[in-house]
């Protein structure tokens, strides 16, 4: 009986180990463990056997079986992992083909680039102002302390609605009418579309966009808007950008600078883009001019301020080395599509 | 400005290079916008002088020439005329190159050697600087006489560069020689020197000779006239028109470029007159006419107003005041006799009258910047120095000066501490009074007053700012220390509206739209384009001076600039365009305006593509308007409108107020646009979107209890609106009804004709138990028996 026990322990196992499918397994199961199989037959014999041997071959019988259970769920858990490889492999997809369309669109650069702008200048507390494009001459000009005739006003061509009325040529008139509101301290930045009537080229659109600022407090110096500007330089085109100003004339400040930054594109070293002085003008700036405070009902003993002005398509142009701005106003795709 | 260092050297010694002196001048307030050589790409042409010219044997027209260039003899053949010997002329030898790149090589002329060639003006690049003396075909001739072999840039001088300045509308001193040289002094901590003013006092008696009346003293200071007698009109020594060239003015006759050489060195622009063609010599400083008519030197007719300040003689004008003199009156080769003007004229009336007549002159852009009243009579004096220099006639003793402005001179006083406080600078007394006496102030400090003697000629300096940016621009602006005005603390933030604005952007490009940003202003023919009417044309804003037509109205819609940026895109084969703009547009509120329009924020999309139709972009604004806080408040309804299909337009109303309009364009304005049909547009009222906004959230609880869900499919006339049986439908439902969700709509086989069967889906829930089919069957029924009464819907089981 020893024997056959272990004929069947060998033969099963033997067969376990030769199984393909997973059928094949339950029909050794069935052949070996059901209760017709080779086993339970043997198993049944143990009645002829003596008293001393039962319990010494029951405890062998039990053994082949366990060996024989636990070789089938060996091979069963070895079997299921094999069709869980192959039918992995059978689903593996190509991983370079495109993936599914997502439509997304894309903000302006124009805008992209002044929401930058907008966060350094909040950061710094300032708020942000709005007024309108169709102004009154008295804000564009006359409040600004360019009266009729002032020569200055040459240098904007302007688009007139009527005597009184033009489309604003900078977003400078904003000044005027915040003072007007507000009780110092003020700290703005005014960003809006302004008008020239200049021939579209490649660097003059007659509509574009600036970016105005003006802070006026007790105490406020030309230390606190050099200060501020090249905080603002440094956030945009980097902290190894460095500002330089240099003394000019605007009729509404006084001093008044003009700001280069050293070129984004050849760091300062001269190039083509900079025309190889290694400056990039970005913008106009000084002190609030005591008139102009006092158009804005503001007493220039008591307070003074600073205020700058910038040309935005020119910082984005700048940015992204597009030299052409009559591309932001085309909106192509494919243009817009790059921001 | 344009500043040859030769001629700037008069004035100053200078020991740095024209881009070192640029370099500097620009970081104490004078711009350099650049400089130039005058004379480039020469090389090996030199002085010779001709010894000996015969006769060409093969060729009428060719001379040949024996020129010294001083190591050698050459020969050279020429054909221009005015070839003799011992003329000094410039020859470019075997190798030569000339301006434009050509090069110059020995050969042979009809069998004859020629080893170089003399030059024109024109062929060595000159004509511009005014060393046309034999016309245009002729050798250049010098009238000196240089050493053989020179080189012809030294001896011309065209070795010269020039500095192009930016001269500020507050700086018209600097628009000069001597006012660019004072700059330079202080910019250099060097001196400089005004040119030396000697003259012979001359014989006879100014009042014998001219008489001047100024009638408008408020818009002419002050007017300085001199006479001179017996003119030699001719051309002007070399120097001085090479100088002129160089610096930008035509040279014409000595006497017309004395009058420019002195506005040019002193910045006072003069005129002379032949005093013969004034009537009873003279001069009447008046306003024009009406109706006055005057000729003027460019030879063109102009017609003057009342308002205008002009020159005239008793009998009629002369001369526009400060722009530009008559016709009448110029100075010819005939002229014998002059009258020289040196004057101050109203700067804001030059600037009126010369904007316009639209006639600009060097004249004009001084006189309205404002010239130095001392000044006047300085250059009046000036002038007729250099014309006994250049013994070009015979001076009158004395001169007329008719003054009606005070000479002395205006003085600040102010607290000198304030300019450190506007800088925030520590600078002591003395250095702020030693930059100041630098440029020519007189300044005195006593205890904390600070009292300034401003100068003639800078106007432009009215109170302490003024001076601050003196200080500061000679002290150096770099040298300011940076500070971030830290007792100033505030905190910043966008407005609502502003991150409103924002969001929706944000959330527009996130469905795949791109922001596009056209101009504000456009044809006013846009109106027909997109289907209007000539009576529905709505009033715009008109610009008085536009760019172009094309270009001249303010919009009122953005619906045409959408069209348009569809229509380039598809022009240029982009298959899909999803494009945005947010922007105002402006609505007059009279006409003629007489106050500001209103500017409104509009929100316009437009799309054309293969995914894109009425519901795509509709589903879009409904994701948009959920953003903004909007659900029952908005309503769709349909609309007619004259640039969207009749069929496929809805209006969108929020809160029963008009909110704009979506909608397939209309076939026909399609093809005005060249876009192909299916195309979406839509128009928001975006302030009315802003103001409505509703962004504060509330949480609700999540339901506790399951939501039970039925079908519900009926058969009902096309011609009932989806949105009016919606409605009934949660009218009906009461409080339990959760949703109402359509979820499939057919038309065709076993429906009737002009009907469709449309399918929700309705869940019903309660917050405080799971409802049992007893709780909603008597509701479920009063929905369909409402809908079958009110819209005749069967029911479809």
């Amino acid at each position: 009986m020893r024997e056959k026990l272990d004929d069947i322990r060998e033969q099963a196992l033997g067969s376990i180990e030769d199984a393909r499918q997973s059928v094949n397994l339950e029909a050794i199961r069935i052949k070996y463990l059901g209760k017709k199989g080779e086993l339970t037959r043997i198993l049944r014999g143990m009645g002829k056997l003596s008293p001393e041997e039962r319990p010494v071959m029951g405890q062998l019988a039990n053994k082949v079986r366990g060996d024989i259970e636990s070789a089938l769920s060996l091979k069963i858990r070895e079997m299921e992992q094999i069709a869980l490889t192959n039918r992995l492999k059978e689903e593996a997809i190509d991983v370079t083909l495109p993936g599914k369309k997502t439509p997304l669109g894309r903000l302006h650069p124009l805008t992209t680039v002044l929401n930058q702008i907008t966060d350094v200048f909040l950061g710094m507390g300032f708020n942000v102002a709005e007024g309108p494009e169709v102004e009154l001459d008295y804000y564009n000009f006359e409040a600004l302390n360019m009266p009729k005739n002032h020569p200055a006003r040459d240098t904007q061509d302007t688009f007139y609605i009527n005597e009184n009325i033009l489309l604003r040529t900078h977003t400078s008139p904003t000044q005027i009418r915040v003072m007007e509101e507000q009780a110092p301290p003020i700290k703005i930045i005014v960003p809006g579309r302004v008008y020239r009537s200049d021939a579209v080229d490649a660097t003059h659109s007659p509509i574009f966009f600036q970016i105005e600022g003006l802070v006026v407090d007790k105490a406020i110096t030309m230390g606190d808007l050099k200060g501020v500007l090249d905080i603002f330089a440094k956030k945009m085109f980097g902290e190894q950008t460095r500002t330089r100003f240099r003394p000019h004339h605007f009729p509404f400040t006084e001093p008044s600078a003009e700001m280069d930054v050293s070129c984004v594109t050849c760091g300062g070293s001269g190039c083509r883009i900079c025309s190889n002085t290694g400056w990039i003008e970005i913008l106009g700036a000084g002190m609030v001019h005591s008139r102009v405070l006092e158009y804005g009902k503001i007493d220039p003993n008591e307070y003074s301020g600073f205020a700058f002005g910038m040309g935005l398509d020119r910082i984005v142009n700048q940015i992204y080395g597009i030299d052409d701005i009559r591309l932001l106003y085309e909106n192509d795709i494919r243009f817009l599509r790059q921001f | 400005m344009l500043v040859p260092i030769k001629w700037l050297k008069d004035y100053i010694d200078l020991d740095v290079s024209a881009q070192e002196l640029a370099d500097a001048m620009t970081l104490t307030g004078s711009n350099a916008e650049g400089v130039m050589r005058l004379a480039v790409d020469i090389e090996k042409v030199v002085v010779g002088k001709i010894i000996k010219v015969k006769q060409h044997p093969n060729a009428d027209k060719l001379l040949i020439c024996e020129v010294d260039v001083g190591d050698e003899v050459l020969q050279i053949v020429t054909g221009a005329p005015n070839v003799a010997p011992n003329s000094y002329v410039p020859v470019a030898v075997d190798g030569a190159l000339l301006p434009g790149g050509i090069r110059i090589t020995a050969g042979e002329l009809r069998g004859e050697i020629s080893q170089g060639m003399m030059c024109s003006a024109s062929e060595l690049g000159l004509a511009q600087l005014g060393y046309i003396d034999n016309g245009v075909d002729g050798i250049l001739i010098l009238h000196e006489e240089y050493p053989l072999g020179m080189k012809i840039n030294d001896a011309l001088e065209l070795d010269d560069e020039v500095i192009d300045f930016e001269i500020t509308s507050n700086r018209p001193d600097c628009l000069s020689m001597v006012g660019i040289a004072r700059e330079a002094a202080v910019t250099l901590e060097t001196s400089y020197r005004e040119p030396e003013i000697v003259l012979d006092p001359g014989i006879g008696n100014i009042d014998d000779e001219a008489k001047v009346i100024v009638e408008d003293p408020h818009l002419c200071s002050r007017y300085c006239a001199r006479v001179v007698k017996d003119v030699k009109i001719g051309p002007s020594p070399r120097w001085m028109r090479r100088r002129l060239a160089a610096a930008g003015i035509r040279p014409i006759n000595n006497i017309v470029d004395i009058t420019n050489f002195v506005m040019l060195e002193l910045g006072q622009p003069m005129h002379a007159f032949d005093i013969d063609k004034v009537a009873q010599r003279t001069i009447v400083v008046r306003k024009a006419e009406q109706n006055e008519r005057l000729i003027t030197l460019d030879e063109q007719a102009r017609d003057l107003t009342e308002d205008m300040l002009v020159i005239a003689d008793p009998e009629k004008a002369v001369g526009i005041a400060g722009v530009m003199g008559g016709y009448n009156t110029e100075i010819t080769p005939g002229t014998r006799n002059i009258i020289l003007e040196s004057a101050k004229f109203d700067g804001g009336s030059v600037r009126l009258t010369s904007k316009a007549l639209g006639l600009r002159s060097e004249a004009s852009s001084r006189f309205e910047k404002g010239v130095d009243i001392i000044n006047v009579e300085r250059a009046i004096d000036r002038a007729v120095q250099l014309i006994q220099n250049l013994d070009a006639g015979t001076v009158v003793e004395g001169k007329i000066d008719v003054c009606s402005d005070d000479l002395a001179p205006r003085i600040i006083k102010t607290q000198w501490k304030k300019i450190n406080r506007l800088l925030g600078l520590k600078l002591d007394r003395d250095e702020i009074c030693g930059i100041l006496e630098a440029l020519s102030f007189k300044a005195e400090i006593v205890g904390d007053s600070l009292k300034v003697i401003i100068p003639s000629f800078r106007q432009d300096v009215e109170g302490v700012a003024d001076l601050a940016e003196e200080v500061a621009r000679i002290y150096g602006y770099d040298r300011i220390p940076m500070t971030l005005m830290e007792n100033s603390v505030a905190l910043g933030s966008r407005t609502r509206e502003q991150i409103l604005t924002n969001k929706a952007k944000n959330v527009l490009a996130g469905m795949g739209l791109y922001e596009s940003i056209t101009y504000s202003f456009v044809s006013p023919k846009v109106y027909e384009r997109i289907g209007f009417e000539p009576r529905e044309h709505p009033e715009t804003v008109i610009i008085e001076n536009p760019l172009g037509e094309d270009q001249s109205s303010m919009r009122t819609t953005l619906i045409p600039s959408i069209l348009e940026v569809l229509s380039r895109n598809q022009n240029r084969s982009i298959e899909v365009c999803k494009v945005f703009e947010i922007s105002n547009i402006f609505i007059p509120k009279s006409q003629p305006m007489t106050e500001l329009p209103i500017e409104r924020l509009t929100l316009g999309m437009g799309q054309y593509g293969e995914d894109v139709d009425f519901y795509s972009l509709k589903g879009q604004l409904e994701a948009l308007f959920s953003v903004f806080g909007f659900g029952d408040e908005i309503e769709f309804v349909p609309q007619l409108h004259p640039t969207f299909h009749p069929g496929r337009t809805a209006g969108i109303m929020l809160s029963g107020r008009k909110l704009g309009i979506l909608g397939q364009v209309h076939p026909s304005v399609c093809q005005t646009y060249s876009l192909d049909d299916n195309v979406m547009l839509s128009e928001l009222d975006f302030a009315l979107m802003l103001e409505q906004a509703k962004t504060e959230k509330q949480f609700t609880r999540l339901p506790r209890y399951p939501a039970v869900t039925r079908d519900l499919a009926i058969i009902v006339n096309k011609k009932v609106l989806a949105s009016s049986i919606e409605k009934l439908i949660v009218d009906s439902g009461g409080k339990i009804l959760e949703g109402v969700e359509l979820f499939d709509i057919y038309e065709g086989d076993q429906i009737p004709e002009g009907h469709r069967n449309l399918a929700y889906s309705l869940s019903y829930r309660a917050w405080d138990r799971t409802l049992k089919d007893t709780d909603i069957n008597h509701i479920h029924d009063r929905i369909i028996s409402a809908l079958e009464t009110k819209f005749e819907a069967q029911l479809r089981k």
